[in-house]
């Protein structure tokens, strides 16, 4: 674990990277310089549209472009992109099925200090629920450049969950290979999966180390990929540990949690512990202290282990 | 209004001034450009203007208040903590994770504040939405709305100026803190929302122009609102982005910024000089 960046910061410097693309456009709505798009912005400015305070235009503009040929990247926080603008995306975007990637900064409680109103705990489980939508919520830098750069070679929609914070680097850009909808095993380990998104894993792999001082092995799993997601290695995850702790910065309904247990359920049922924020509002304050208030930290997942393997047969 | 009383406002308003300084410095975050720019309307509306009870905030008869560009939290909560709504000492708690300031103005959390705010656009409905219902319980309260420039960009800012014209919404004021700056920068620039007055005015509005800091002007624009029947009223305020800290005037950076220890210090020199000119004045 390296250096660390926010993933919207990779989310920026992608943009600008394969920018060359010169079907690609990228739309924001005033948030410029917190989203990064700006990286792209000072590259190719005549690609770059500012559509002001108007994330439901924006949306609906996105979709205009795309019918066109364009490949369009829009970008505002997640509350604003997933949720003010929820219905464009679902009807004008989703619906016909158009070339729209969605670039949602700012996602769950380590937004921090600009608090409840603007901390999304539910964007990934509305983004699923949506036919046609690819939903990915990357863990680092290079898996954030990597994802970036599969929503341009896909054709659809797609959502990409980014974070405010800076988080270490966990994968090395020269080796890290990225399949869409395929997830990525950080450890192995035969006592129990934990299977975690974004920036819960690695907070997962801290609760590894932890866990393995008291003689527990745990095999960490991350899911980049929200929707479609990895029924494979989550099948393969219950039937050789027997046990499963889902970590995710959202809503224990309706993310990762969610998706994890529809795959088990349907499949081969064993005990499932859902690590997530307990249906409620966020708050303002410091990252690191939101992420305790909330039980987002390692110790938290480690103590969840514990639970889930009580319930192991 | 006499000199005196032009005086106490001014006053009012440069501790209020002071306070938004520090909320952000505390917090190390928050917005500072939007708060000062619409600090001497707040003023005038809670110090001058408005009927509330500090000893009952919920007080059903009171005149209400949304502060729809929720980001500018640090100026309403100065100003609800100078009224008495809550302890002063508390502003510096500002978006800390053990206190109740939340980073956008909670009415769950806060005494005083009479609409959650935060995402841009919606804080006007919910003031259409109260003066409605003060039409349908026939009171005499009046609702006041704050909007940024930037905020207006958003479609929602529109369909409530259509229903508020549609309902004759005559107890509903709002103010436009005009000060022709948004994040990203200047408001013409990035998507530009002119000409405003002549959309306010088509969309069935009763439009008065005003200085965002001339406390007379904010005050007549207030009771001309009150007189006029059967429209509601928005107030164009020109103001400026950061007013009364000379480093922060008039700069888009200064929107989400918050101040360093010397920049802090600085701020509230230049405001304590301010109120020691209005002493010997
Ligand atoms: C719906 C929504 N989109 C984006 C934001 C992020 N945001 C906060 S303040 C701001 C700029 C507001 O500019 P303006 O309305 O002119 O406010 P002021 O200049 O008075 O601070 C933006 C885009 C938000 N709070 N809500
Ligand atoms: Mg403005």
């Amino acid at each position: 674990m390296s250096q660390k960046i926010a993933t919207r910061e990779a989310y920026g410097s992608a943009l600008a990277e394969f920018g060359v693309d010169s079907r690609i456009v990228v739309l924001d709505a005033d948030l410029s310089k917190s989203t990064k798009t700006d990286s792209f912005k000072k590259k190719y400015p005549e690609r770059f549209l500012n559509m002001g305070i108007a994330e439901g235009n924006m949306m609906a503009v996105a979709a205009g472009l795309a019918s066109c040929g364009k490949v369009v990247f829009a970008s505002s926080f997640a509350i604003f992109a997933a949720e003010r603008a929820c219905e464009q995306i679902r009807n004008s975007i989703c619906y016909p099925n158009l070339n729209v990637k969605i670039g949602a900064s700012h996602a769950g409680v380590t937004l921090g200090e600009d608090g409840a109103s603007h901390q999304a705990i539910e964007d990934m489980a509305i983004m699923r629920a949506i036919p046609n939508m690819t939903v990915i919520s990357p863990a680092d830098a290079v898996e954030t450049r990597h994802a970036v750069k599969a929503a341009i070679e896909h054709n659809g929609p797609v959502y990409l969950r980014l974070g405010r914070l800076a988080v270490p680097t966990l994968y090395d850009e020269s080796t890290y290979s990225f399949e869409l909808g395929k997830g990525v095993t950080l450890a192995e380990g035969n006592d129990v999966s934990v299977i975690a998104t974004g920036y819960m894993v690695h907070k997962a792999l801290e609760a590894r180390q932890m866990l393995e001082s008291e003689g527990i092995k745990a095999r960490i799993i991350d899911i980049h990929t929200i929707k479609p997601i990895d029924k494979e290695i989550i099948i393969k995850a219950a039937k050789e540990t027997g046990a499963i702790v889902t970590a995710e910065e959202h809503n224990v309904f309706g993310g990762l949690g969610s998706a994890v247990s529809e795959v088990i359920v349907e499949n081969c049922p064993v005990p499932v512990k859902i690590l997530g924020i307990k249906d409620k509002f966020g708050k303002s304050g410091k990252p690191d202290k939101l992420v305790e208030m909330y039980g987002l930290t390692a110790a938290d997942i480690a103590a969840r282990v514990k639970e889930v393997l009580k319930m192991k047969k | 209004m006499d000199k005196q009383e032009i005086k106490a406002l001014k006053k009012q308003a440069t501790y209020i001034r002071k306070h938004i300084i520090d909320e952000v410095y505390s917090a190390a975050s928050g917005h500072p450009g939007g708060s000062l720019s619409c600090t001497d309307i707040l003023t005038t509306l809670y110090f001058k203007e408005m009927r509330v009870d500090t000893k009952n905030p919920k007080w059903e008869d009171r005149d209400r208040f949304v502060l729809s560009k929720g980001h500018c939290a640090p100026a309403l909560y100065a100003t609800l903590a100078e009224k008495g709504f809550f302890p002063t000492e508390d502003l510096t708690q500002f978006r800390q994770a053990d206190s109740y300031l939340e980073g956008h103005p909670s009415m769950t959390y806060v005494p005083g504040v009479d609409m959650s705010t935060g995402s841009l656009g919606q804080g006007i409905s919910t003031a259409v939405g109260m003066a409605l219902a003060g039409k349908l319980d026939n009171k005499d309260y009046r609702v006041y709305s704050i909007l940024g420039d930037g905020e207006i960009q958003e479609g929602q800012v529109w369909e409530a100026c259509m229903a508020a014209a549609h309902y004759k919404l005559d107890n509903l004021t709002a103010f436009l803190d005009y000060n022709g700056l948004q994040i990203d920068g200047d408001i013409k620039e990035v998507m530009s929302p002119e000409p405003v007055t002549d959309k306010f005015k088509a969309f069935g509005w009763n439009v008065i122009l005003i200085d965002a800091h001339d406390y007379e002007q904010i005050y007549d624009a207030i009771q001309q609102a009150k007189t006029t029947k059967g429209k509601p009223t928005m107030v164009i305020a020109k103001s400026i982005k950061g007013k009364g800290v000379s480093f922060m005037e008039d700069q888009a950076g200064w929107h989400g910024t918050a101040p360093n220890k010397e920049q802090r210090d600085q701020a509230i020199a230049e405001l304590d000089a301010f109120l020691a000119g209005l002493e010997v004045e």
